[in-house]
């Protein structure tokens, strides 16, 4: 059976750059000059899920999703 | 002119209804139809010159549509068959069609024309569009100077009883963003800021207007529809190449004393449409194509290239809604770039981060190479990183197209700007060349 695959949809207008999601997932979201994240292009790896989902729960915009792909 | 008028009684042969109306031969085909001196076509000429859209049973003309191949002419240049088929499988709940003639573009002008001039075309489209999706309203979004001649039409439709479902006329307003899809949306249901939203998963032909599935369509491309469910795919692709087939209406500027709306078919040289040749490419620096959202092609390449998308995308730019700007060897192309990203960053919605700052600093850095290149930081390499950071980032495309427009015009003007840095900034006393409307929130010049 194939395993799910996992990414991080940002929603940029709800999100004003707290900056908490690149702290939890360094791995996958850096920070631009602003304080804006820049989330990694693809799927999250298996070994961080636990963190990106922790990172999309700690956002206080509730700006970050953690989104199940479908294909 | 026109070659004998149908019979009052619509002829409606399923799928294949051919009126007695001969279609046009020549590459004007939308613009065979616009009367003289630019009046509004009524109802009564309407049907004179095009004969009445015959009747098309159940999905017949999706079908017919898709081998048309016709493409959307708003900017995305996406299959409109397509599109349409992804509304009508969209839900069970009954779709929206909006037929959008906003032309935010302050460079385009052919949207214009065809919803003052040509608006039973635009309207026969967008009812064609409603009745194969299955959308029983239809809203004609249009600036505020549009809407007596669109509301003209519409109450000729209605007294006629023309149309099967209900037809409104919604205000765009004045701005670059109007017919993005998200914010012409927002406009309709009376969202205030009628700005761009973020569609995550569910984009707005699954879910637009009142959580309905919702068709937005260019008027162009809806105008384009109205002849093909007259003359057939099969005579829509007696002109242009495969890929692209038909015509497309182009605003051409810098060209002729005044801008003119050329209709030319898809993959000609843009050179023949021009009616230049290879040789009069120094009488220009360059050529935008597109529009503000679109890119800079250099004059050898423009006059060369086929007037395809694809063509236009090898170069980083895009036909868009077709406008073609040649710019005036008179001005500084640094300057003019910097007045319109000045005016694209003014014109930004405010919503999102890295647009918001990123491109008053993208903004920033153009005005510096064109009037201060000294003060540039990081030189003319500073800027692409710039793009880069705002490129693929806001919940729409307004930053991509700010981006492709600074990118194109640096590879361009890359001898310009070397001149720059190396003497100083040009003095020239010309006027400016890229047109910036007068309802801008900030003016472009500095």
């Amino acid at each position: 059976m194939k395993r799910p695959r996992f990414t991080l949809v940002l929603n940029p207008i709800a999100c004003d750059g707290h900056g908490v999601c690149a702290e939890l997932l360094p791995e996958c979201i850096r920070l631009d000059p602003w304080g804006f994240p820049i989330i990694e292009s693809g799927d999250i790896p298996v070994e961080l899920l636990d963190h990106a989902e922790r990172a999309a729960a700690s956002c206080p915009r509730m700006a970050l999703t953690l989104v199940k792909q479908t294909s | 002119m026109s070659p004998g008028s149908p019979s009052s009684t619509a002829r409606s042969r399923a799928g294949s209804g051919r009126p007695t109306v001969q279609p046009p031969a020549g590459a004007e085909r939308l613009l065979s139809g616009v009367g003289a001196n630019g009046t509004p076509v009524d109802l009564a000429d309407h049907l004179d010159r095009w004969g009445p859209v015959p009747t098309w049973q159940g999905t017949a003309f999706l079908a017919e549509l898709d081998t048309s191949g016709l493409r959307g002419h708003g900017g995305a240049w996406f299959p409109v068959g397509t599109k349409w088929r992804s509304v009508r499988k969209a839900g069970l709940r009954s779709p929206v069609v909006v037929a959008n003639g906003a032309e935010g573009e302050p460079a385009s002008g052919k949207d214009r024309v065809l919803v003052h001039q040509l608006p039973h075309l635009v309207l026969d489209g967008a009812v064609l569009a409603a009745t194969s999706v299955g959308a029983g309203q239809v809203y004609v979004h249009v600036p505020s100077a549009a809407v007596p001649a669109v509301t003209r039409a519409i109450e000729e439709r209605r007294r006629a009883n023309l149309d099967p479902c209900a037809i409104e006329v919604v205000v765009a307003p004045d701005r670059f963003l109007a017919g993005q899809e998200t914010a012409a949306v927002a406009t309709i249901i009376g969202r205030k800021p009628a700005t761009p939203t973020f569609v995550g998963l569910k984009p707005i032909r699954e879910q637009g207007v009142g959580g309905r599935p919702t068709l937005v369509q260019n008027v162009e491309s809806l105008a384009h529809a109205a002849l093909i469910a007259r003359f057939g795919a099969e005579w829509f692709r007696k002109v242009g190449t495969s890929e692209s087939p038909g015509t497309v209406l182009l605003t051409v500027t810098g060209r002729w004393a005044e801008p003119r709306i050329v209709e030319a078919p898809l993959g000609v040289p843009l050179g023949e449409i021009l009616q230049l040749g290879l040789g009069d490419a120094r009488s220009f620096q360059g050529v935008l194509l597109g529009g503000y959202g679109g890119g800079w092609v250099t004059p050898h390449e423009a006059l060369a290239m086929p007037l395809t998308e694809e063509a236009a995308r090898q170069y980083g730019s895009s036909i868009g809604a077709g406008v073609v700007a040649l710019l005036p060897t008179n001005v500084c192309p640094l300057s003019e770039v910097s007045r319109v990203v000045t005016y694209l960053e003014g014109e930004g919605a405010g919503q999102c981060g890295p647009c918001v700052n990123g491109l008053a600093v993208l903004a920033n850095a153009m005005g510096q190479l064109a009037y201060k290149p000294n003060a540039l930081r990081g030189g003319v390499a500073a800027i692409p990183t710039l793009c880069g950071l705002v490129e693929g980032r806001g919940a729409c495309r307004h930053p991509d197209g700010v981006a492709r427009f600074v990118r194109t015009a640096l590879r361009v003007y890359g001898d310009h700007a070397a001149l720059h840095l190396q003497r100083g900034p040009c003095h020239t006393s010309a006027q400016p060349f890229l047109p910036i409307p007068r309802t801008a929130r900030r003016q472009g010049a500095r």
